[in-house]
């Protein structure tokens, strides 16, 4: 398994600043009209790319920028403070570029597609979910169907983020006709090999720009396409817990974002009277406690996946106790990030109820309702309630 | 050590969709059919049968994956 050693820390200050200055010129300015339109953050994705940050998980040697886990999360936390969906459809990209990273690069054609991610600056999609399955990672009606060297699939999938504007998709289906629904593998097509039928649009609560309509896949493909280990590896070194920790840091930054606000209403209260602290001050200090929580989770967990991607030993993913805490930070920050929106709203109060306000919260409440039902909740915590019988203190 | 208890508690608790007896030593459990759940019922029958206490170093998919890998794991625990 592949893994990044970290970029130095003052280049990667920098970049930082950067992610900010285009968060600040471009995805904030635009983030608005997308989710107004549901449409697709085109500005913002063309800004990132104009940073190279399409292959910032792309190791040195491929010619990315090689940044590890923590630095990934970083970012998305960054870009949650500006447009949920830029940040969502990043994290999304990114858990991608991850699997191929770390499992893929033994393959010519994935070695090829690391460098084109780099000089292209490729964005990639991803269609686990399956009409029929729903949110169950681990299993899949459709299948591969090599003949030759070459395979065909066609997958009924009523959720591809962005898929109508990615370059490649990466695609869970089982190994082979006869293949039991848990013995999976994951494909790499790119844009000229499949096709999108559209099955269902995105008029959607929140995420709105993510642009997540179903589709029929229909795709050929070189067999060399087809990832180099079984889905349930990929799933459980990298696509579990690579996701949920670059969407607990997006999540993080929206919240961030709304304390940010509620801080912003708050100091102003101040100013109008010095004198005597308004009630919403106590109610500040309340939220910023819980997003302390919420960033102490992500960066505890981010930190345990760090360590073990760094003592590359690929059994210890499957440790039923690191899936657990991976699960608890996607259940607890999900929750939180409902929570400390809700309460940044009561502070600032019928300004964060509007649609058209400096304060306006309703795009971030809307965003964060989405987050407990991508990968539902209650699938993940169905098993926790299993894992956890066998935890041992 | 002999796989005939394991694969009677597989048999007992696996709730696997294939038949055990078609089952190679070295067989994916998962694919098998074997879910979480079930992998709970069988680790607390494993350590009643064999009288031992699993660690939770050990608790992973890895560890259930196979009839082999947990012969192996309750092989090192009553060493
Ligand atoms: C913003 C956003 C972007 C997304 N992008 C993508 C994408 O790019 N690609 C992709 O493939 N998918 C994507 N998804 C889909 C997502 O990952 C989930 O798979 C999907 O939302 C699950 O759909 P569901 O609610 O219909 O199904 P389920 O997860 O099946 O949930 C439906 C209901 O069934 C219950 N349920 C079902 N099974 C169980 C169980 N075993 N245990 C407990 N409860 C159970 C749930 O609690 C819930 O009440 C996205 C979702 C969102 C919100």
């Amino acid at each position: 398994m592949q893994k990044n050693a970290s970029v130095q820390h003052t280049q990667f200050e920098e970049l930082l600043q950067k992610v900010h200055a285009v968060g600040k010129e471009t995805i904030a300015n635009h983030a608005s009209d997308v989710d107004e339109k549901a449409r697709f953050p085109q500005e913002s994705i063309e800004a990132l790319k104009s940073l190279n940050l399409m292959s910032a998980y792309v190791p040195v040697e491929y010619g990315g920028m090689g940044l590890d886990i923590e630095q990934v999360g970083k970012i998305c936390h960054i870009l949650g403070h500006y447009c949920g969906s830029t940040a969502m459809i990043f994290a999304m990209h990114k858990i991608q570029v991850a699997c191929v990273v770390h499992h893929c690069l033994t393959v010519e054609y994935f070695k090829n597609f690391a460098k084109r991610l780099v000089s292209e600056q490729l964005l990639i999609a991803s269609a686990t979910t399956e009409i029929g399955i729903g949110g169950d990672l681990l299993s899949s009606f459709c299948c591969v169907e090599a003949h030759d060297n070459e395979f065909d699939l066609t997958k009924k999938a009523p959720v591809i983020s962005y898929g109508e504007y990615a370059d490649a998709l990466l695609i869970t289906a089982r190994r082979s006709a006869d293949a039991a629904k848990s013995d999976q593998v994951g494909v790499l097509l790119n844009k000229d090999q499949y096709s999108l039928e559209p099955i269902s649009d995105w008029d959607t609560l929140g995420f709105r720009g993510t642009c997540s309509s179903g589709f029929v896949v229909t795709g050929k493909a070189d067999i060399e396409q087809i990832m180099p280990i079984p889905f349930t590896d990929a799933l459980s070194q990298t696509m579990h817990p690579y996701s949920h920790v670059v969407w607990a840091s997006l999540w993080s930054g929206i919240a961030a974002s709304a304390v940010g606000k509620a801080r912003s209403y708050v100091k102003n209260a101040v100013r109008k009277n010095p004198t005597a602290p308004p009630i919403s001050s106590i109610r500040l200090g309340e939220v910023d406690t819980a997003l302390t929580t919420m960033k102490n989770n992500v960066a505890a967990s981010t930190k345990e996946y760090a360590d073990l991607l760094n003592a590359n030993n690929p059994d210890a993913f499957s440790n039923f106790s690191f899936a657990t805490r991976i699960n608890n930070l996607k259940i607890s920050s999900s929750q939180l990030l409902i929570d400390i929106v809700g309460k940044s709203m009561m502070i600032c109060g019928i300004a964060s109820y509007r649609n058209q306000s400096e304060l306006s919260l309703a795009r971030h409440i809307r965003d964060a309702y989405g987050a407990s039902l991508m990968v539902n909740n209650d699938r993940i915590m169905m098993h926790n309630s299993t894992l956890v019988l066998m935890h041992k203190e | 050590m002999s796989t005939d208890k394991i694969r009677e508690i597989l048999t007992s608790h696996g709730r696997l969709t294939e038949s055990v007896d078609n089952l190679k030593d070295d067989s994916d459990l998962y694919q098998a059919g074997l879910t979480s759940l079930a992998t709970v019922g069988l680790m607390l029958a494993l350590e009643d049968e064999f009288d031992i206490e699993f660690p939770d170093s050990v608790l992973s998919r890895k560890t259930f994956g196979s009839i082999n890998s947990i012969a192996d794991t309750i092989e090192d625990l009553t060493d």
